[in-house]
């Protein structure tokens, strides 16, 4: 018998462009709860996708109970005892607590000895003990959608259980719970754990890991960096076995000159409460401010609340002197203030159309020549610019987005706002999914539209980009700013150490 | 010389090849002139001229709706509707069975704006259902539907209306030109106009930018600073005014109107559209081809009838032309995946 219950060894993986996992190896021992511990893009959820059959690993091998194993799928994975509790719950609101633990394998039982039909007595009377199992107090029959989203996480844990899981896997269990529902799934941790099963616990708040976890895995860039038992570890040991890389010399020189402020916000507050909140800043003319926080840190959902895609309760933004009114994004933009997304699919890129109107759509009320009707002409010329200046590859002005590569499609939807001629430039991970070429190209656009004059505030998870290129960053955690940082202070240990300042 | 000649031949071929369905019907067109009697002749193509100019304006306003990944299902509905009251309103003012025996004759041109702000109305009404309501389209226009075919029969009450002036009926039958057999029918007209129209307005003004970008990617859409509530709410109203022209061309070329008058037309525009290459998953269709898609269907009807097939059978042609138009069209864009 193996010490390990479960384990990785020398896993690869590769995605278009990027090498996600460079032979990382993790190793879990029964009983135990194991932390896996990283930047964003890390690749710790890549690696329990590895492990629950989601991806398919380009190298490596599992082993179960020293056995080497095969999990082809997740149904593979659920019979082989690995549970998976995914960061993004989905459940089926509409349906019963016990409907959706039994999903997909419901109990079955035979009408009249030949008509098949799902048992429900048997169903239900299984989800009540697995819920006593999980400390829920709940009615097997009352519907998820009335539950809190820690009840929601209780419900998929119980799934596990059901599942008799050996292995649990929690991916950033607590990143939207109380204090109190954090200590409710503590308490269903230990439960577990001391029935032999293996948690497995991706997290970024670095009090609980040390409170939790009996040996933590760190990763940094797709790489392995090492196991260590959790009472070795301290705050500032993690965070700088997390971060400690070089930097390379992948950004531009920055020859902008930050001036005097036009942009101001004070107060602001988001008006669900658990997103941002009292968030106040200054934005130069010329200045690049980078925006730096872990995953759910709400710097997306701040920047969409200046710009209107989101309501806000309190809070003023004064622009060039002036107060601002922003109730949806077209105010902002007739303000000069652009916004690129972070979810170039979902709110960025209008896939079937071409790279024309993809450019045009925003500036369309520049080119008009009597009434409602568009200069094609004007739009030609703008859209050759933009393809000119930015040197995106395309076949023609009229191919449809969707066949460029990410790093074009990204470019082009640069060039929709430089059509527009902004003075203030919200990039929400500008370089996200893009390769190492494209990724200097946008920084070289990004510096040169600050030595301009623009305004550039740039949200970015990759702490060599936000130090390589800000002249000043703002540190965001849990919906708060906590923390300012000028170019010549910033180290990833102090930043990062702001972006974990839980509350 | 040779290579400019050979391109949009090769481009017509290559058009023809992707829409089979297309292909099939020219086919059997060109088989029919040859062999049924009649077939090749100006009265025929007089007949499916007017017939496709009115199928064809209620296809261009649900193609907006279409566009944007919505439907309109009380578009025949609000053409019935339009034709009742445009019945009722030109009518004679000797006619015995007046419906408004109180009010005198009126002038047909006032009557068309009068029933045209009635189609704004409904297309408004739709609009806020779906753009403040937030109601799905698919719903919101199934409720509308149901409203206005009551209103509808409350206002004819359920009467078949007549005695239109003359006037009013010769819109339609009126030709132009008559080099002997040959003729235009003002219909005909009134269907390029507004081809030309929708074609411009699609393609060359902010509306249709915005329609297309909406039907593209309504979130990306809202954050590059359209108004996507006014434009969705002012497709939903220009397509209320098409039905609306088509309810008063119909009622004219029947020379009567009742409340049953466009059943099912929606269904026949939106099949329409989706044959000639308007996107069920939103942000593509051009003008020409809503033309062919309607065009296929009306010639498809006339096929039928000369070859004698008992019209029940229509029904069956038309759902089976439906399903394996769409499912080629489908097709073609999986394997692009």
């Amino acid at each position: 018998m193996s010490e390990y219950l479960l384990e990785m060894r020398d896993v690869s993986k590769s995605f278009p462009g990027v090498k996600a996992l460079n032979h990382v190896q993790l190793k879990l021992r029964p009983g135990k709860v194991h932390a896996l511990m990283g930047e964003n893009g890390a690749g710790k959820s890549t690696l329990m996708k590895c492990m629950f059959g989601i991806y398919k690993m380009d190298e490596g091998q599992i082993y179960i109970d020293g056995q080497p194993a095969v999990i082809k799928d997740p149904m593979d994975a659920l019979r082989q005892g690995i549970a998976m509790v995914h960061q993004e719950l989905q459940p089926i609101p509409a349906r019963t607590i016990g409907e959706n633990i039994f999903l997909g394998r419901y109990p079955m039982k035979k009408y009249l000895g030949f008509i098949p039909a799902v048992d429900h007595k048997k169903m239900y009377e299984d989800t009540a003990a697995l819920l006593k199992k999980v400390r829920m107090n709940f009615d097997p029959k009352e519907k998820v959608g009335n539950l809190s989203v820690s009840q929601m996480q209780s419900v998929e844990i119980a799934k596990a259980v059901s599942a008799n899981c050996r292995v649990l896997i929690l991916d950033e269990p607590t990143s939207s719970l109380t204090d109190n529902e954090v200590e409710a799934l503590f308490r269903i941790v230990d439960d577990l754990t001391a029935e032999g099963v293996a948690v497995v616990y991706i997290s970024h708040k670095m009090d609980e890991i040390l409170r939790i976890a009996d040996e933590v895995t760190i990763m940094r860039d797709g790489q392995y960096i090492g196991t260590w038992p959790a009472n070795e570890l301290t705050t500032d040991s993690i965070i700088t076995k997390m971060v400690g890389r070089e930097l390379t010399n992948l950004y531009p020189e920055k020859h902008n000159v930050p001036g005097e402020v036009v942009f101001k916000v004070e107060n602001f507050t988001s008006i669900n409460p658990r997103s941002f909140r009292n968030v106040s800043f200054e934005l130069r003319k010329g200045e690049i401010l980078g925006v730096g926080g872990l995953v759910g840190a709400q710097r997306t959902e701040l920047m969409e609340g200046l710009f209107g895609t989101r309501s806000h309760t309190t809070g003023k933004i004064t622009y060039k002197g002036k107060e601002l009114k922003i109730s949806r994004p077209k105010d902002a933009i007739d303000q000069g203030i652009a916004m690129l997304t972070e979810d170039r699919r979902g709110s960025g890129i209008m896939g079937v159309l071409s790279v024309a109107d993809n450019v045009a759509i925003a500036s369309l009320n520049h080119y008009l020549s009597f009434g409602d009707a568009i200069d094609g002409k004007k739009v030609q010329a703008v859209v050759n610019e933009m393809i000119q200046k930015m040197e995106i590859k395309t076949p023609s002005q009229k191919t449809q987005i969707q066949s460029l590569s990410g790093g074009n499609q990204q470019k082009v939807l640069v060039g929709r706002w430089l059509a527009n001629n902004p003075d203030v430039l919200i990039l929400d991970e500008p370089t996200r999914g893009i390769d190492v070429g494209a990724k200097y190209e946008i920084y070289c656009i990004i510096e040169q539209l600050a030595r301009e004059g623009k305004s550039i505030i740039m949200i970015s998870s990759e702490m060599g980009e936000l130090i390589g290129m800000s002249d000043r960053i703002m540190v965001m955690c849990d919906g708060r700013v906590t923390g300012f940082v000028d170019r010549s202070e910033a180290t990833q240990e102090n930043i990062m150490a702001l972006a974990a300042q839980f509350e | 010389m040779e290579k400019k000649n050979s391109n949009p031949i090769s481009k017509f071929v290559g058009y023809l090849t992707s829409n089979p369905i297309v292909l099939l019907l020219l086919i059997a067109t060109i088989i029919m002139c040859f062999t049924v009697n009649n077939f090749f002749s100006w009265g025929n193509f007089g007949n499916l001229a007017s017939n496709t100019a009115v199928r064809f304006l209620i296809a261009l306003g649900v193609s907006g709706c279409l566009i944007t990944k919505g439907t309109d299902l009380s578009a025949g509905r609000q053409v019935g509707f339009a034709a009742c009251l445009a019945g009722i309103l030109c009518q004679r003012g000797d006619y015995a069975n007046r419906v408004f025996k109180a009010i005198p004759e009126m002038n047909i041109g006032l009557v068309l704006i009068i029933v045209i702000i009635a189609g704004a109305l409904w297309g408004i009404i739709n609009g806020l259902i779906i753009t403040r309501l937030h109601v799905p389209p698919f719903i919101a226009t199934l409720g509308t539907q149901t409203i206005i075919y009551g209103l509808c029969l409350v206002l004819t009450d359920a009467q078949p209306i007549g005695g239109f002036q003359k006037i009013y009926t010769s819109l339609i039958t009126g030709r132009i030109g008559s080099v002997r057999s040959f003729n235009i029918p003002y219909l005909l007209i009134v269907a390029v106009v507004f081809g030309l129209l929708f074609w411009f307005m699609y393609n060359h003004t902010t509306h249709g930018k915005y329609m297309y970008a909406i039907g593209g990617n309504e979130v990306a859409a809202e954050v590059s600073g359209v108004n996507t509530t006014r434009s969705l709410a002012s497709i939903y109203t220009i397509a209320g005014i098409m039905y609306a022209f088509a309810g008063y061309l119909l009622a004219a070329k029947s020379g009567g109107a009742s409340a049953s008058m466009g059943m099912g037309y929606e269904l026949e525009a939106i099949a329409g559209c989706t044959i000639g290459g308007v996107s069920t998953t939103g942000g593509i269709g051009t003008v020409s081809g809503i033309l062919v898609g309607v065009l296929v269907f009306e010639l498809l009807k006339i096929i039928l009838q000369f070859l004698g097939v008992n019209p029940y059978y229509n029904y069956v042609v038309q759902g089976v032309v439906i399903v394996v138009a769409v499912a080629l069209d489908i097709r073609k864009y999986i394997k692009k995946k």
